[in-house]
């Protein structure tokens, strides 16, 4: 693992209840690390499989999707749509050979600020301690036709 | 130089010969192509050379039709080659558009191939662990073959691409459309695939049948389903890639009392196919509660082959984490 | 294959304008590093720093820029969108810019106020600026759409707080419902002797508040009901009322009461909820005589006639030509049809039983400070005399104050109103026993009006003022009928074993035990106390984030009656400013299908909880009604063709966001 290396984290919170609790971090000065990127969707029900897809191959090394709770989606029922589909891409992570803690799904309500500052912060640790993804493969680059004899 | 019919090549790569077939499938219609244009170059028909090829002018080649995905360094000096010679270069057929079944290849590497080719499977017997090698000197001079790569790619992660002819194989009707199109000069704008952009449901002959609301507490798979002709696959609990795939098939797969697979691939909105497909499959999933959402998850046993069977390459993460060497 | 076009700029000229916010911002953040960063990135035309962008000035800049530099797009990096984002919009369109050609940054609460890592925070903020940057460029122009507001209001809950609201809005002229769940609008306060600080008698203050609904031609007052379902959106709420019968018929009856005079129970042998289970009520009865509808109710639980069928009916008798009573009466559904709807639904005691050692309902002269307040009030169970169970006076008295409250294996928060009760207890105690009163407290909080000069007054009483929290209370050891309260005097660094006749527990404030459920009906949160929770603690304290919605009272959080009725009355205005402005305006984050790409697939129709998608059989392809959707996009993700899109939130201006933060080029 490269000494000093820290992960990049694209993290899609939804609008209702994730993004508010990282505003109430904010309001009520909570420190916590400052390796995730937030993208706000309006429902984590917008999130769609190809953008956690499309953050892990371009340079994110870990994605954290934060959603309202079960039963309190602002929406009813998106983030039941979000867990379904967080379940299959899992599985599809895996056949990809990406680690499982590298993806993670957080219900985080409006007023858990602290919940939200605890998952930031493990997720951060455990994808320091897996180490860079480095899946930045861009369609242009070639693969090198050199190979070493046997 | 005295011909003035325009001259047309095809060319295959890591591929099963069945686009070949799609071509000659093509029927009498091939004899007005074959009137038509000029066939300056086709492995698997006639008998030019690779330096009948390389001698000629820089895009003197009208339309180059390549099929198979690129597996190997001779498949990609040949499509350079070809890119060069060749006007528009046609990606032809779901393995050079997508990367295709040779695709799947992509989770695993040359090592893992290789292994089980020449050493593993059942009815290998090879004792000294034999494998290819890219150069071997036999009685003084260098025998090389072609280096396998480790990564499967589609056409236009090598090369420059014009059009994509999609499917496995491409239906002769769009072949056919195809090869009009550009005798007659009226192509789409570059890049494009040229069949419709929308999904199989629209010319589905089973539309009809699927319920407005459709939630499944269950996914079946085809050997455990008495397929009946008539009703949409997804609602028989079948998991059908139409809604996710391109049409322009004429639904061959479902009228063979089949779910589609997918060998289109995407429509133009779409990045991912089996990103896209994953979210509506799970879309649909009757349960809120995750133990239970598992267990039916459990009866895709292989997401990959499901979600991407001939478009892992193309996907965005194209393959499985390669380990270092 | 669809390749994501890596296009340039598209000739987009971006104002960039990051905020110093004082220091808030700037403190962190290399505000100058950030905006040179800012102005190095393709398609920036102008990149600006200044000190508070949100104030008039800083808010002209932007509109002088679009002017001098033609700009097109504009980025602001500063505080949440949730503050500001309107605020910047409308200066965009100021400028002349479609309001929808612009991008926030959330640099403070999500950046500044929350590293500490000064080369991070301005990494991670030179990140978010580039995302946005490259994600408004793909912006499209978008109108906000307008829907009517109805001018009818649904108050829900009848205590103080709905009961305030609701005469502000008919006075207003707005036609009200106002549904209550007990037969009897009043609420808890109703249940109060005297109020602090004035020590006015609390029926006395809210009995003509509740004559006045009565008698409002613009109120209809519907008790024994509840809300059942809520649909619809803000200004067209279509809300069903589940209304309870009372088997009487309200209309009619004239509150004489005389069947409950009449009734077969000739001894009361219910417990009476009104007085806490201290007295007993028959099956017919009133909840207490200043009800309102003055009408009787008949509880079928413990009446004769619905348990056997065989009771001989006397309360229908003397009722005669009247004939008020229906013992037919069935559950009834009403459907209403409201613009706003402002909840007031109250709160809970602390359940002191959660609380063992302080032996409520075990030793039998433990009480709840609500308990009191029944047994000093004159209509209560003992007609005013401070009489315990066993019929003695006490001549010792201990209030316990925080019970439940302050405690972190009960409820962390202070409920604000125990101090104050507590003392105004003691005050009446002594004023009605002379008993000897000792008040434990942890600390005297006495913020309001005149809240400190009683706390004075009532300390020089002679009540016992200590401070400790009780640790135990038991039996007095010589076997009388006396509790020991054991405390640690924390200003005497001693501890008092003091022995009482009377315990009283001031309990807190809790959000009802249905809370949860009530608020989901709402489609509205809760902080994790379980209140209702506001849309911001300072300035938006009644708006919920459901348009709409709003909050009076205690269900928001303990609150004391001064408050309530400012919050009830704020309330109110801000459903009359949503009303008479005529017309709401929704965001254009909508979902849109693409006709030319819709397969017809239908999985999209289901997948909508408002009911906005619909296939259109005559095309075969799905349609979205702009106006019932919500915007939430999981349609737009559900879609596998990709042939569903939503305004704002375009997958190319998400994967442009995306690109930005991994400085992936």
């Amino acid at each position: 693992m490269p000494d000093g290396f820290e992960p990049k984290i694209v993290a899609f919170f939804c609008n209702w209840c994730t993004y508010l609790a990282a505003d109430l971090a904010g309001t009520s000065r909570m420190k916590y690390a400052p390796n995730i990127r937030v993208i706000r969707t309006m429902c984590s029900g917008r999130l769609d499989p190809q953008f956690v897809l499309y953050a892990l191959a371009n340079g994110a090394d870990g994605v954290l999707i934060g959603g309202c709770h079960p039963g309190d989606c602002h929406y009813q029922e998106g983030n039941y749509k979000t867990l379904r589909r967080y379940h299959l891409l899992k599985r599809l992570l895996k056949e990809y050979g990406i680690e499982e803690e590298r993806v993670r799904l957080e219900w985080i309500s409006a007023a858990e600020a602290d919940k939200l500052r605890t998952a930031v912060n493990q997720l951060v640790e455990k994808v320091r301690a897996l180490g860079p993804l480095r899946w930045c493969a861009p369609v242009e680059v070639r693969e090198p036709s050199e190979v070493t004899l046997q | 130089m005295t011909n003035t019919k325009p001259k047309v090549a095809f060319y295959w790569c890591a591929s099963c010969g069945g686009c070949e077939e799609a071509v000659v499938d093509l029927a009498e219609k091939i004899l007005d192509v074959v009137a038509a244009v000029d066939i300056v170059f086709w492995p698997v028909a006639l008998d030019f050379k690779l330096k009948d090829v390389e001698a000629m002018a820089d895009s003197s080649i009208v339309a180059t039709f390549l099929n198979g995905a690129i597996r190997t360094s001779e498949q990609e000096e040949m499509a350079h080659l070809l890119r060069r010679k060749s006007q528009m270069l046609i990606a032809f057929g779901a393995c050079s558009h997508l990367g295709g079944i040779p695709g799947l290849g992509n989770l695993w590497d040359r090592a893992s191939i290789f292994h089980r080719a020449y050493q593993e499977s059942p009815s290998t017997v090879n004792p000294e662990g034999t494998v290819p090698q890219p150069s071997c000197p036999q009685n003084g001079h260098p025998l090389t073959l072609p280096v396998f790569f480790d990564t499967v790619r589609s056409l236009d992660q090598v090369v420059e691409v014009d059009y994509y002819l999609p499917g496995c194989a491409p239906p002769a009707g769009l072949l056919a459309k195809a090869v009009q199109a550009l005798l007659s000069g009226n192509l789409p704008p570059k890049g494009s695939v040229l069949a419709g952009d929308k999904a199989l449901c629209e010319e589905c002959p089973r539309k009809d049948s699927r319920p407005e609301k459709l939630t499944l507490k269950e996914f079946k798979r085809p050997h455990q389903v008495l397929i009946d002709p008539e009703k949409c696959m997804m609602a028989q609990n079948l998991i059908c890639m139409g809604p996710a795939t391109r049409g322009g098939c004429e639904a061959r797969c479902i009228n063979g009392n089949m779910p589609c697979t997918g060998c289109f691939g995407p429509t133009d909105n779409v990045r991912d196919y089996g990103g896209k497909a994953l979210s509506a499959i799970a879309s649909i999933i009757d349960s809120t509660d995750p133990a239970e959402i598992d267990s039916i998850l459990a009866k895709i046993p292989d997401p990959v082959g499901l979600l991407y069977r001939y478009s892992l390459p193309a996907s965005l993460l194209h393959r499985k984490k390669l380990e270092a060497a | 294959m669809a390749q994501r076009q890596r296009d340039s700029d598209g000739g987009a000229r971006v104002g960039v304008y990051v905020c110093h916010c004082g220091t808030n911002i700037a403190g962190t953040i290399d505000i100058y590093g950030l905006t040179d960063f800012a102005a190095s990135l393709p398609g920036v035309a102008v990149a600006r720093e200044y000190k508070y962008m949100c104030s008039d000035p800083g808010q002209a800049l932007i509109k002088q820029d679009i002017a001098d530099h033609s700009l097109t797009r504009i980025v602001v990096a500063a505080c949440s969108p949730c503050l500001h984002e309107k605020t910047f919009r409308h200066a965009t369109a100021l400028g002349g810019l479609n309001p929808y050609f612009f991008q926030m940054v959330n640099i403070r609460e999500h950046d500044s106020w929350v590293h500490t890592d000064k080369a991070a925070a301005t990494a991670k903020a030179k990140d978010l600026v580039r995302a946005a940057v490259n994600r408004v460029k793909r912006h499209q122009p978008l109108e906000r759409r307008e829907v009517s507001v109805k001018s009818d209001v649904l108050v829900v809950g009848g205590g103080i707080a709905g009961i305030h609201a609701a005469l502000t809005l008919a006075n207003a002229g707005k036609r009200v419902y106002l549904v209550e769940r007990e037969p009897t609008i009043g609420g808890h306060m109703a249940m109060f002797d005297k109020t602090f600080p004035t020590l006015d008698c609390a029926a006395c203050i809210l009995t003509p508040k509740m004559t006045a609904v009565k008698m409002h031609p613009n109120i209809t007052l519907w008790t024994m009901s509840e809300v059942a379902r809520v649909e619809g959106y803000v200004g067209n709420y279509r809300v069903t009322v589940k209304r309870k019968p009372r088997y009487v018929i309200e209309e009619l009856c004239l509150g004489c009461m005389e069947c409950i005079e009449a009734c077969v129970f000739k001894q009361a042998k219910v417990p009476d909820e009104f007085n806490l289970g201290l007295s007993k009520r028959k099956p017919v009865y009133i909840p207490f005589p200043q009800a309102v509808p003055q009408v009787v109710v008949i509880d079928p639980e413990t009446c004769i006639e619905f348990k056997t069928g065989k009771c001989k009916k006397t309360c229908i008798e003397i009722c005669g030509e009247r004939n008020a009573i229906d013992l037919q009466q069935k559950e009834e559904l009403k459907t209403i049809e409201v613009g706003a709807i402002v909840l007031a639904t109250g709160f809970r005691i602390f359940d002191a039983k959660r609380i063992p050692y302080y032996g409520y309902g075990e030793y039998p002269n433990v009480y709840t400070g609500l308990e009191v307040e029944r047994l000093i009030n004159a209509a209560g169970p003992t007609g005013g005399e401070l009489v315990m169970r066993g019929g003695r006076k006490p001549t010792s008295v201990g209030i316990i104050h925080c019970v439940g409250s302050r405690d972190e294996h009960t409820n962390r928060y202070c409920s604000r109103v125990c101090c104050m009760y507590s003392l105004k207890l003691a005050h009446l105690i002594k004023e009605k026993t002379g008993a000897e009163v000792y008040s434990l407290y942890i600390d005297i909080r006495a913020p309001g009006k005149a809240f400190e000069e009683f706390y004075n007054r009532v300390a020089e009483e002679g009540i016992r003022l200590i401070r400790g929290k009780v640790a135990d209370i038991y039996p007095a050891p010589n076997g009388g009928s006396g509790l020991v309260l054991q405390v640690e005097d924390t200003l005497l660094c001693r501890v008092h074993k003091i022995l009482v006749d009377m315990v009283v527990l001031a309990t807190g404030l809790e959000p009802r035990a249905d809370a949860q459920e009530v608020r989901r009906r709402f489609n509205i949160g809760c902080s994790s106390e379980g209140f209702f929770l506001e849309r911001h603690p300072k300035l938006a304290p009644v708006n919920t984030f459901t348009d709409g919605i709003f909050l009076a009272g205690c269900c928001q959080g303990p609150k004391d009656i001064p408050d309530t009725v400012a919050q009830a009355g704020a309330a109110a205005g801000e459903a009359l400013a949503l009303i008479d402005a005529g017309a709401f305006e929704l965001e254009p984050s909508t979902a849109y299908v693409l006709k030319d790409n819709c397969s017809g697939c239908k999985t999209c129709i289901g997948l909508c909880p408002y009911q906005a998608i619909s296939f259109v059989e005559d095309r075969k392809q799905a349609e979205i009604n702009e106006i019932l959707c919500k915007g939430c996009g999981t349609c737009v993700a559900a879609c596998p063709s990709g042939s569903i899109r939503q305004h704002l939130f375009e997958d190319e201006e998400i994967l442009e966001e995306i690109d930005g933060v991994l400085a992936y080029a």
